[in-house]
């Protein structure tokens, strides 16, 4: 029974069909599946699939950014059940993500934070037009390991530094590593600015983040 | 309608007026005025006898003809509007009827950059065979040029021993433009025949079409009129192609030019109509300008891509199909040239429908063969079949249930209507679009990759092969020919 279950589960994950996510984790909780195994062994499968069709070639970014939604759709009806154990989903790291003060520009850093959470992340997105104290106050709050920034303007991107100046003032790093992104980030800014990691596209910022919270094998 | 394994150009979206129809006629006018004139030389004892006897004025000593307007207009008039070119396998039989741009590999070239070593050399059959197969996996290509010479080969069996690689290597239609005197084409003929059962078997299935090239300006090929001549016969189609090229075979003005190439194909077509009424004619054209600094005939350049647009409109006001020249290019090796002579000429020729397209594959003015421009000949072939799909405005593609669920910000990566219509997105195989990073680690690019593809189709493709017995016999018609 819950084999077929778990087939389902993936399968609505590959189809990026959050509607149907949401039912079966419901269904899995009546039915009083393990909310952690339901997630392993079902919709994660999903996640995995439509990774490696990516990296095939076989699948693209729309697929990929619907199973991630739909991933997160399924975890967030199973994450209070996993809180009613005392248990809790082992994550890989936490991650802040914003926007830096000044610019409205997202697509990009929401890619990023889909991506991240369909790898097993977890993610608070601040959202746009930060300063450095909101994106640091919520890291300390969380305790994150890791803060994400993006820039698109060449105006803006220097708040990027502003952020890692103040990380370094207050001694938080390298306990919080720094990645940045956006259209105008090239590596001698990323050297330049002393950031830990930097990433072109939101695929190869899974990769990076994994490297820079030492799980770079998952 | 849709081939096997063949994309095909159809139901345009966009169109392009390049000529008007006031400027047709006087086109038209000016070609008739030539042919009456100025006349144009057919050195064929056989053609001017054609001639003579359909009352021409015939000089027989310069073997030059001048006919009366209304004989070349009613000779014009029995040509077929549309028929089709048959292949080895039915499903990849191609429709000249307008609605179809087909594109074929370019020919004939003298030396191939080599599929391995990637060193320049002189062509060979196996060469010939090689390109057929990869064409013959490409979907892309629709049928066959004798892409290169198999100068392995005696001269006199040369273009049979072609035809034979070609056949046996791909099912698609086979045109030949390298078959140009009697002895030759009688071989085809009937190496042709045998593919198809019979000889009166031809005209319903024309396995094999036949491309002759004028003498501009205003002149014929002896040998190419009595193939053509042979062809028009048993219901083979063929085409005159003229390549009079602006300040030495053609007047400079572009205008001057058309009137001349057009003088000379109409000239040589209604030849054919008056020996063999209904007989499947095409129209045939790889105009250009010539260089001023050297003479050289360039393929390519602005009036290369405006003559691509406006040849088809003349082959339209005659009814007739085209064969339009494209992808020429004067470049030494793929690169910035190629891909903008290759992209405006196809665009342009393909805008207005031309049939046949020739066709894709070659550098330095169709002389060298490479597989890697082929293969991103072939992806700027797709470019444009997307283009000219055009822009689809119906409630589906205006997207407002989506556009809904987005709202001001977010974006349309998560929603249904993005799945349902992303693959309708044009998805390249040789452009670069990765992070600055990945380019930066490996430095390689659409040349590298094409001619990775080139190679692995050469490795895995297996074409259908050609019955063991009709080999046989081909090779019995072609020792036959050979001295």
């Amino acid at each position: 029974m819950s084999e077929e279950m778990y087939k389902q589960m993936a399968q609505c994950i590959i189809d990026g069909d959050s509607d149907i996510a949401i039912e079966l984790a419901k269904k899995s909780i009546e039915l009083k599946m393990h909310p952690l195994e339901t997630i392993t062994k079902g919709f994660v499968i999903g996640v995995n699939y439509i990774g490696d069709q990516f990296g095939l070639g076989e699948a693209f970014l729309p697929e990929l950014v619907m199973a991630g939604e739909a991933m997160k759709a399924a975890v967030a009806v199973l994450e209070p059940e996993l809180l009613k154990l005392g248990e809790a989903r082992e994550m890989l790291g936490r991650v802040v993500l914003a926007t830096v003060e000044g610019d409205i520009h997202e697509i990009g850093k929401t890619l990023v934070g889909t991506m991240l959470s369909a790898s097993g992340f977890e993610v608070v997105d601040l959202g746009v037009d930060q300063p450095a104290d909101k994106i640091i106050g919520k890291a300390l709050e969380i305790n994150a390991n890791l803060i994400g920034m993006s820039a698109l303007l060449t105006t803006t991107m220097v708040r990027q530094r502003e952020v890692i100046e103040e990380l370094d003032k207050e001694g938080l790093r390298p306990r919080i590593k720094v990645m940045v992104g956006g259209a105008p980030i090239t590596r001698d800014w990323v050297t330049k600015i002393k950031a830990d990691g930097y990433s072109e596209d939101a695929i190869g910022a899974v990769k990076v983040a994994k490297d820079l919270v030492g799980k770079g094998d998952q | 309608m849709s081939y096997k394994n063949i994309k095909t150009i159809s139901n345009p979206k966009l169109k392009l007026e390049v000529l008007t129809q006031d400027e047709v006629k006087k086109i038209h006018e000016a070609t008739l005025q030539i042919i009456e004139k100025v006349g144009v030389r057919f050195p064929s004892k056989r053609a001017l006898e054609i001639w003579e006897a359909n009352g021409a004025e015939v000089d027989h000593e310069k073997k030059i003809v001048r006919v009366k307007p209304h004989i070349i207009e009613d000779a014009i008039k029995k040509a077929p509007p549309a028929y089709k070119l048959a292949a080895r396998d039915p499903q990849q039989d191609l429709q000249l009827d307008g609605n179809h741009v087909n594109l074929g590999t370019d020919g004939c070239g003298v030396e191939v950059i080599d599929i391995n070593t990637g060193e320049k050399r002189t062509s060979c059959l196996q060469d010939v065979r090689d390109i057929a197969r990869i064409a013959d996996a490409t979907e892309e290509v629709a049928f066959h040029w004798v892409a290169v010479s198999a100068q392995d080969t005696p001269v006199e069996a040369r273009g049979l021993h072609e035809l034979k690689a070609v056949w046996e290597n791909s099912t698609k239609h086979v045109q030949t433009e390298s078959v140009y005197n009697v002895e030759e084409a009688k071989a085809a003929i009937e190496m042709a025949a045998l593919i198809v059962g019979g000889r009166d078997k031809l005209r319903e299935r024309p396995v094999l079409s036949l491309m002759q090239c004028t003498a501009p300006p205003l002149g014929h090929d002896g040998g190419s009129l009595d193939a053509a001549l042979l062809a028009a016969e048993v219901g083979i189609p063929t085409g005159f192609m003229t390549m009079a090229a602006c300040a030495t075979t053609g007047p400079t003005t572009m205008a001057g030019n058309l009137a001349v190439g057009n003088a000379e194909v109409i000239a040589g077509t209604a030849l054919l109509q008056l020996a063999y009424p209904g007989a499947p004619v095409f129209y045939a054209a790889a105009q250009t300008a010539s260089d001023l600094k050297t003479g050289a005939y360039t393929g390519g350049g602005p009036e290369d891509f405006l003559f691509g647009a406006a040849t088809n409109i003349l082959a339209d006001f005659y009814n007739i199909p085209l064969s339009m020249g494209s992808f020429a290019t004067g470049a030494k090796e793929p690169n910035w040239q190629a891909g903008l002579e290759g992209s405006l000429s196809t665009f342009m020729a393909s805008v207005v429908m031309s049939d046949m397209l020739l066709g894709c594959g070659f550098l330095h003015g169709s002389r060298i063969w490479s597989f890697a421009e082929m293969m991103m000949d072939c992806e700027i072939f797709s470019i444009v079949h997307k283009m000219m799909e055009g822009i689809v405005v119906n409630d589906e593609t205006l997207a407002m249930e989506s556009i809904a669920n987005v709202g001001p910000g977010g974006h349309y990566l998560g929603q249904k209507h993005t799945r349902k219509h992303m693959r309708e997105l044009f998805m390249p195989k040789f452009m670069d679009r990765r992070p600055y990073s990945e380019w930066e680690t490996k430095k390689d690019d659409a040349r590298d990759w094409a001619i990775t593809k080139a190679r692995k189709t050469l490795k895995e493709h297996q074409p259908d092969v050609l019955d063991e017995n009709i080999s046989k016999e081909m090779e019995r018609i072609i020792k036959s020919v050979e001295k």
